[in-house]
């Protein structure tokens, strides 16, 4: 392949053909379309898992329990699916079902998906009986991360590359990039590609140790923001060759134009004062897409709601985008954080704002940040949007920064 | 599209495979339920307060990327990318336990913060500072084959020129020993034992003298066995090579029922061609096949196979070109090809 076919492909993009989720504020893409255009957040009181620190804390839980889970999917008694495969399998089915997929056998297809808690959530249950409990023991299998991805792969009837990424909360965009750059290198016709994270009193757990929790429903790039929501979803993008989408004659839901990925390199846990990974991602992402700062309609931002992330973003953006920065908002007020899934959910939500032609607004804002004075979206805001960015940074310093852009 | 080589390679594993420059290896006794990885002094790499912190995965990670990094002259890579298959299994034991033994009270965030599965790439990138690209694979055997394919990826389409590659895993205490009972139960379990340990590569797309090249890396969710060798085939001959152009095999065989599919791969293979399973001398576990690259790089560099390694194998000189093999439980099968140029 000649340098200048393949940076045509880079500026046009990849195709995104179909899309699935599941959330807390809806169990489909249509549900969670419905939920973004009236500004119903699914943030509440944990319900599916008992734990103490249920009472102190609001989360973006699923309605569904695993049992329902397993009855919609029609899975066998006896299976060993963790909550992570079942919701992961509910959204990568919608997302083939939304592409039209029949039939993989004659294409290379490709399946990545990220999650950072895997089959913790029956490991944690189970780690101290299983060897005396035998009909536990199911559940050994299933607790290394790659696991939910391989159930789901299979249920596709996907053969060929098949992975796993968990770099924490940037874990889904990386999966993303990851599929777009392997069908602009010409090395696959076809990828689903994204993330699933189902709640588990190890992460509520873990995150309450960090003292990053917040009792109420959370508020980004708020003055007095008090922490963050935990979320539980799952999300798959279908992304294809333009040879594929100009054989089937598929419609285009909008494309994945520009990806950054970069490290912070500051600490294991905290962003750096001057959002250097933040602003590196999201420059380097900005240059793949051939796009200027000015170009960008709506910045679906990462702000998880805590004191450190949202600060540090919030002067990345800056250094991105001077004195006029976009029209940006958080959407974890409706989500909760959903960890490994987060940018993929923020990838749907950045691809429905196109097609919707709409910036989703930022719940529970009041004050601005003294710091950098800056203002999100408040209420919905319809307006002409070609391209979105989306923000993912995770701990480890891991920060992912992708570009849709309009069919 | 732009070549692969690979300029250095380190392995810490249950061999003296660290510190010493003779490939030497003593198998491990099959019926030895699990094997530590021969640990190097750490102090060489890091400070003592960082240390205390790390668990062994992390240390094991730290120590073998510094030294593949010194040995190629690479002070700042342009991605880091690292593949294993438990993660930080040690730290996240160790939050598991506080909060099922406290009842999910008097926590500390230490261990919480080191349990995710990046920890190792992170503190790579910290310890030297690195803002570059940086990924970390996890899909169980095909966790360190993933973080070869990306970085094969970036080199071919010009994304990146060196690239610090890494496969790691550590045996942790209690987690392992569910997964040992569960294999002892049936006698169509793994066969040798579980092991740990932590092998990094700095790849680049420049040639450098007696350079090594991964001629090509490929992963497959599930193969039948009666497909096995038409995948063979199909992988080898694009890149334009026969059965009879290969040198040596290096297969991931463990003992269990599924090595059936070893005796296929290796049955198409001239009855010359020497022949090692590389889990005897590592042990079993997610990133093996890093060991199994590292011990292929070693031999290619020497042209040949050392004696004790052969164990009454006929010796072959002039080994030029590798094809390595590997599967779990019938899954996540990889093919790896290197050649000496």
């Amino acid at each position: 392949m000649t340098s200048t076919s393949r940076n045509k492909t880079n500026s046009k993009g990849v195709a995104i053909t179909g899309m699935g989720i599941i959330s807390a504020i809806g169990n489909n893409l249509e549900a969670n379309r419905k939920a973004l255009l009236s500004s119903t957040p699914g943030v509440g009181d944990l319900k599916n898992i008992n734990s103490k620190q249920g009472g102190q804390i609001k989360v973006g839980e699923v309605g569904f329990t695993n049992e329902e889970l397993i009855s919609i999917l029609q899975l066998p008694k006896d299976n060993n699916f963790t909550r992570t495969a079942l919701l992961g399998l509910v959204a990568a089915k919608e997302a083939a079902a939304n592409a039209d997929i029949s039939n993989n056998d004659e294409l290379r297809t490709g399946f990545i998906s990220a999650t950072s808690v895997g089959g913790m959530d029956m490991t944690e249950r189970y780690f101290k009986v299983f060897e005396t409990q035998p009909e536990t023991q199911k559940f050994i299998t299933s607790h290394y991360v790659g696991d939910s991805t391989q159930k789901i792969a299979d249920v596709l009837n996907i053969t060929g590359f098949v992975t796993t990424i968990s770099t924490a909360c940037s874990s889904a965009a990386n999966a993303i990039m990851l599929g777009a750059r392997l069908i602009t290198a010409g090395k696959l016709d076809r990828v689903i590609v994204g993330g699933t994270d189902a709640l588990s009193k190890f992460t509520i757990n873990g995150f309450k140790t960090l003292m990053i929790l917040s009792t109420e429903a959370c508020a980004p790039f708020d003055a007095d923001r008090k922490g963050l929501n935990l979320g539980e979803a799952a999300a798959y993008l279908v992304l294809e060759s333009d040879d594929l989408v100009e054989k089937d004659n598929k419609k285009v839901l909008a494309r994945v134009t520009g990806y950054g990925n970069a490290n912070d390199a500051f600490h294991q846990t905290a962003s750096s004062e001057t959002g250097e990974g933040a602003f590196l991602a999201m420059q380097k992402a900005l240059d793949i897409s051939r796009l200027a700062p000015s170009q960008i309609d709506y910045v679906n931002a990462h702000g998880t709601a805590t004191p450190n992330n949202d600060l540090s973003e919030s002067i990345a953006i800056q250094r991105i985008f001077g004195e006029t920065v976009p029209d940006f908002s958080s959407t974890k007020a409706f989500t909760g954080h959903t960890l490994a899934a987060a940018g993929v959910i923020e990838a749907v939500f950045s691809v429905v704002a196109i097609q919707e032609q709409t910036v989703f607004p930022n719940l529970n804002f009041k004050t601005k940040i003294p710091e950098t004075g800056l203002v999100p979206a408040t209420s919905l805001k319809r307006k002409k949007i070609e391209h979105v960015l989306s923000n993912s940074f995770g701990f480890g310093g891991n920060c992912s920064t992708l570009i849709f852009s309009k069919a | 599209m732009k070549p692969c080589y690979i300029h250095s390679a380190t392995s810490i594993s249950a061999q003296p495979t660290f510190e010493s420059d003779v490939l030497h290896f003593e198998m491990i006794a099959p019926t030895q339920e699990k094997i530590e990885a021969i640990h190097p002094n750490y102090k060489d790499f890091m400070s003592p307060i960082a240390l205390r912190r790390m668990a062994t995965g992390v240390k094991m990670g730290v120590a073998a990327a510094t030294k593949a990094l010194q040995l190629s002259n690479t002070p700042q890579p342009d991605a880091i990318l690292i593949g294993t298959g438990m993660g930080c299994i040690e730290d996240t034991e160790k939050f598991l336990n506080a909060m099922i033994a406290n009842e999910e009270e008097f926590l500390t965030p230490t261990a919480f913060i080191q349990s995710t599965h990046n920890t190792v790439g992170a503190q790579i990138a910290l310890g030297i500072k690195c803002k570059a690209y940086n990924n970390t694979y996890v899909h169980g055997a095909l966790s360190f084959e993933s973080a070869l394919l990306d970085a094969q990826l970036m080199l071919q389409n010009d994304e990146a020129t060196n690239i610090l590659v890494g496969g790691v895993d550590e045996l942790g205490t209690e987690f392992v020993d569910a997964v040992r009972m569960m294999e002892d139960k049936t006698p169509d379990g793994i066969k040798c034992p579980i092991g740990e340990g932590a092998s990094f590569f700095v790849l680049s797309s420049k040639y450098k003298n007696e350079s090594v090249q991964l001629v090509d890396v490929i992963g497959y969710s599930s193969i039948s066995q009666e497909s096995l060798t038409k995948k063979t085939h199909t992988f080898l001959h694009q890149n334009n090579l026969s059965f009879s152009d290969i040198d040596a095999l290096i297969l991931g065989a463990n003992g269990d029922a599924f090595d059936t599919f070893y005796d296929e791969f290796a049955s198409v293979f001239p009855e010359t061609i020497p022949t090692l399973s590389h889990k005897q001398w590592s042990g079993e576990f997610f990133t093996a096949s890093g060991f199994a690259l590292f011990l292929s790089y070693e031999i290619l560099k020497l042209g040949e196979i050392p004696s004790n390694l052969l164990q009454n194998k006929t010796a072959k000189s002039d080994i030029k070109t590798i094809l390595l093999y590997n599967q779990f439980k019938g899954r996540d099968h990889s093919f790896m090809l290197l050649k000496s140029c």
